[in-house]
């Protein structure tokens, strides 16, 4: 890992080795009837308990799952609270509790890559407001100047007495104080917690086994369930016969837990998936049985030509410049069609949650990316007032937006236990249900067409997207006027979620929504996925036709975007872009912006006898300002796994309404032998917060395909790699 | 029907159908939740456990295939404290990212070593066949050779 030192950031120098220890001092799985820290000791503030032993706990209102956000957002809270690192431990408050505390918390969705760059401002604010509040006590007690005391470490002192204290010994004094109305939060050039490369506060737990994740939970008396639910999307449960396996080992009960699927109860999830693939069940497949991969891309294909577009981004007009280069021929237009699939988010944890529900209560433990959205399923599943439920959440095993909008296995655990009262259920899905019954990510086709002048300058360019909107299934709220404005990510012309790096005179992007009748879901990385390939590679495309090298060629469509140049340059120069390769290799370029940062990647790959290798990647990063360099590089090399995952096998195929792939034998994902070396390069700026959890998977798939244009001359626009033969024609 | 396994270095018996997988029994007959369930047919090793040191996918393996005297080893019996040479390295390194995979990578890396003092990058990537989906390959790489170096092979279970 590189970190570029930026001019507001003298002498920024990290080592991969941490430069300040980090203990663990354990994660809690909340249990019923737990109270949080503050009950047995008054917290300083709703993000800060310091316990008598100087154990400082930090509530954190987002969900860890691999991110590394806990680790992040409990740095910032202890940079401005001034504590000892080595005595943080975290913990969860509940949604519940954060309704009851009128959302003292605020927002606990973790997808986006937000859960930073929302949160930062007024978490910090949470750790500065306990500091004065201590120093206050502190100040109190001695009759002096609050502003003459300096804390360090969880200890304050003031200098001109000798005087000093800890913040364990005047926690209970502070705690009764009024809150700082106003506080003044560090300057990130003078952080000695945040921003440092420390290494992850949920580590120790993971490597022996201890870490409890929701498919590990037990609770007293608890039973297992295993579900099913109609293959064919839109499909319903029609009838089964309980009956039949009534008497298998361990069933307790079969029940029916909505119009759409059935589950065994058991006393454990063994017994209970082995009966239920004993149970007959006869399903109503409903209107989708003839939908198929083939018709969905004819579905899409239409979209390329129609008329009924929603415009995300337009400058001049390219249709009349595009129009127009066809007449005159003196001008060159070139236009490719690319085309994106349907994915699994494959998180390694399959879904689950565990429920307990009583006429007067309900309860469920559950892995969420959003524990309000956990919340509200819950109550409504069971049929309750929010205020009578409550959710515990619990590390996830992987999320990648699977868990977060959607809470259809809480809706289905809270269905199932109403059905058993007082009983806690714990659903935990087969692999198989996790593949058939995804929120996909979604599948579009682009055309783009480009026109560059005499000099090899793009003057026109129109990528017409066609295909499925996210917005318009989950989240109807989100759409404008008809409009779904995540389907531009990347590619519109202002806001922190992307805006395009190329200055074009005349340029459209729009989108024909087709919505097939598959469900979509926010898969990591979202829009920006297909939207880089499209734009990325087909920059690339304009380079050749033009006879110019690809960078060179970006540059002079990039002097009024200097960050998305930065990050490029960057990557170029780390592959050695302008000096050759080692025989045998080639080289590619992407860049893109999007979740509020700048990345970019460039990829050295060899295709031998057809065989692709992927010898190196460098990728470069400019999230604004760099919280945890130490996981920051660790998304960026995980986005690597995810992204190339997706480029070279992912793809969830229809057939007869369903998903044709139900397991990772067929659903094939990357591993370790095809994992390339990466390079990081972080360029912070400063000045703005951008996430990095999914930025960079957006390059790797165009970063590779270009490279693989520059080695064979073959020219991939459609995902995934393994439906290509990459043997030289 | 009645099972005797022996599992980290303790006799256990267990009353299930003979062909419940290793995993299942682990994980809800003995409580050893470590060992994990991510795909039920043995392609992504989230459910690696030792069987006689052998790395061995417990969820493709039935109960009724284990005999009383082979020493199956599962996470939690891999040290008493975290002090294996493969979790030190884990440690070390900060690998897990979500997590729900390191288990199994760590029982898979521990068998590697057992075998082959050092390993080579090739050897690495034909041993380790593991799925992580947060995407920790190269520290997972990086922290077998650490392993490796120091001292790796300790005899586990």
């Amino acid at each position: 890992m590189t970190i570029v030192q930026s001019v507001s950031r003298r002498g920024f120098i990290v080592s991969a080795a941490a430069a300040i220890g980090g203990l663990s001092l354990g994660f809690r799985v909340p249990f019923a009837g737990d109270a949080l820290a503050a009950e047995a000791v008054p917290e300083i503030n709703a993000w800060v308990v310091i316990q008598p032993d100087e154990t400082v706990v930090i509530r954190i209102a987002r969900s860890e799952m691999g991110q590394g956000t806990l680790t992040g957002l409990a740095q910032l809270v202890a940079e401005e609270l001034g504590c000892d690192w080595s005595r943080v431990t975290t913990e969860y408050p509940t949604p519940g509790e954060n309704v009851a505390r009128d959302r003292v918390w605020g927002n606990f969705s973790t997808g986006g890559s937000r859960g930073i760059r929302e949160s930062q401002d007024y978490v910090r604010k949470g750790g500065a407001a306990a500091r004065e509040m201590l120093v206050a006590a502190a100040a109190a007690e001695w009759q002096v100047a609050p502003a003459d005391c300096a804390v360090d470490k969880g200890v304050i002192s003031h200098a001109a007495s000798g005087r000093s204290t800890t913040f364990g010994k005047v926690a209970t004094a502070a705690a009764q104080l009024t809150p700082p109305a106003e506080v003044r939060l560090k300057d990130p050039k003078d952080w000695t917690i945040a921003g440092k490369p420390l290494p992850r506060l949920d580590t120790v737990d993971k490597l022996t086994g201890k870490q409890v994740y929701g498919a590990d939970l037990v609770r007293p008396g608890m039973l297992n369930a295993a579900i099913k639910a109609c293959p064919v999307f839109g499909g319903k449960v029609r009838s089964f016969d309980a009956a039949a396996v009534a008497g298998m080992p361990g069933v307790r009960k079969v029940v029916q837990v909505d119009d759409t699927a059935v589950a065994v109860v058991a006393d454990t999830w063994w017994r209970a998936k082995t009966a239920l693939d004993a149970l007959p069940v006869v399903w109503d497949e409903g209107p989708n049985t003839g939908v198929s991969s083939a018709s969905i891309g004819e579905m899409l294909t239409a979209g390329l030509d129609a008329d009924d577009a929603f415009i995300g981004n337009q400058v001049g007009d390219a249709r009349q410049a595009i129009a127009g280069a066809a007449q005159t021929g003196a001008t060159k237009t070139v236009t490719g069609v690319y085309a994106y699939p349907f994915q699994n988010h494959a998180t390694m944890e399959p879904m689950n949650a565990t429920a307990v529900w009583t006429p007067e209560r309900c309860e469920v433990w559950v892995p969420t990316q959003n524990g309000e959205a956990s919340l509200a399923a819950a109550a409504d599943a069971a049929e309750l007032p929010v205020r009578q439920c409550e959710v515990y959440k619990i590390h996830l095993g992987g999320g990648f937006g699977r868990r977060g909008n959607f809470q259809d296995y809480v809706r289905q655990a809270v269905r199932i236990a109403k059905q058993i009262p007082g009983t806690p259920v714990k659903l935990l899905w087969s692999r198989e249900e996790d593949m058939l019954h995804g929120a996909y990510h979604p599948t579009t086709q682009c055309r783009l067409t480009g026109v560059l002048d005499a000099d090899g300058t793009v003057t026109a360019l129109h990528l017409r997207i066609s295909g499925q909107s996210i917005l318009a299934a989950v989240r109807p709220e989100g759409m404008q006027n008809g409009m779904d404005p995540v389907v531009f990510q990347g590619l519109v012309g202002s806001g922190a979620e992307g805006v395009i790096g190329y200055t074009i005179p005349h340029l459209l992007v729009d989108h024909a929504m087709r919505n097939p009748p598959v469900p979509p879901g926010f898969w990591r990385g979202v829009n920006l996925n297909q939207n880089a390939v499209y734009l990325e590679c087909f920059i690339d495309e304009l380079a050749h036709a033009a006879g110019q090298d690809p960078l060179a060629f970006r540059r002079k469509l990039m002097a009024n975007h200097p960050k998305h140049l930065a990050v490029l340059e960057a990557a170029a120069q780390g592959i050695g872009w302008g000096s050759p390769a080692p025989e045998g290799r080639h080289r590619g370029l992407a860049q893109i912006m999007g979740f509020g940062s700048y990345v970019a990647a460039a990829a050295e790959i060899s295709v031998t006898d057809g065989r692709l290798r992927i010898h190196r990647i460098v990728a470069a990063t400019d999230p604004g300002h760099a919280v945890n360099p130490a996981q920051i590089e660790r998304q960026v090399e995980g986005s690597f796994v995810y992204g190339l995952s997706a480029s070279l096998y992912g793809e969830c195929t229809v057939k007869g309404g369903r998903m044709e792939q139900e397991n990772f034998d067929t659903y094939t994902v990357l591993r370790m032998d095809e994992m390339p070396a990466v390079e990081t390069i972080i360029l912070p700026s400063c000045g703005f917060w951008g996430g990095v959890g999914e930025p960079t998977i957006a390059v790797a798939a165009p970063a590779v395909l270009n490279a693989i244009f520059a080695a064979t001359g073959k020219r991939i626009r459609t995902l995934p790699l393994v439906n290509h033969d990459l043997k030289s024609a | 029907m009645a099972f005797t396994l022996r599992i980290n270095g303790t006799e256990r018996s267990v009353d299930v159908e003979p062909d419940t997988p290793l995993l299942w029994v682990l994980r809800e007959q003995i409580g050893l939740t470590g060992t994990k369930y991510g795909c039920g047919i043995a392609q992504c090793g989230a459910c690696t456990v030792h069987i006689d040191g052998v790395a061995t996918r417990s969820c493709a393996m039935p109960v009724s295939a284990i005999t009383p005297e082979q020493q199956i080893t599962t996470i939690e019996g891999l040290s008493p404290d975290g002090s294996h040479p493969v979790q030190k390295a884990w440690l070390a390194l900060d690998v897990p990212q979500c997590g729900y995979c390191q288990a199994g990578m760590i029982m898979a890396a521990a068998a590697l070593l057992q075998q082959n003092r050092s390993p080579t990058d090739d050897d690495i990537s034909t041993e380790i066949t593991n799925i992580c989906r947060c995407g920790t390959y190269n520290r997972v790489r990086a922290a077998i050779k650490q392993a490796a170096a120091n001292g790796g092979s300790v005899q586990s279970g």
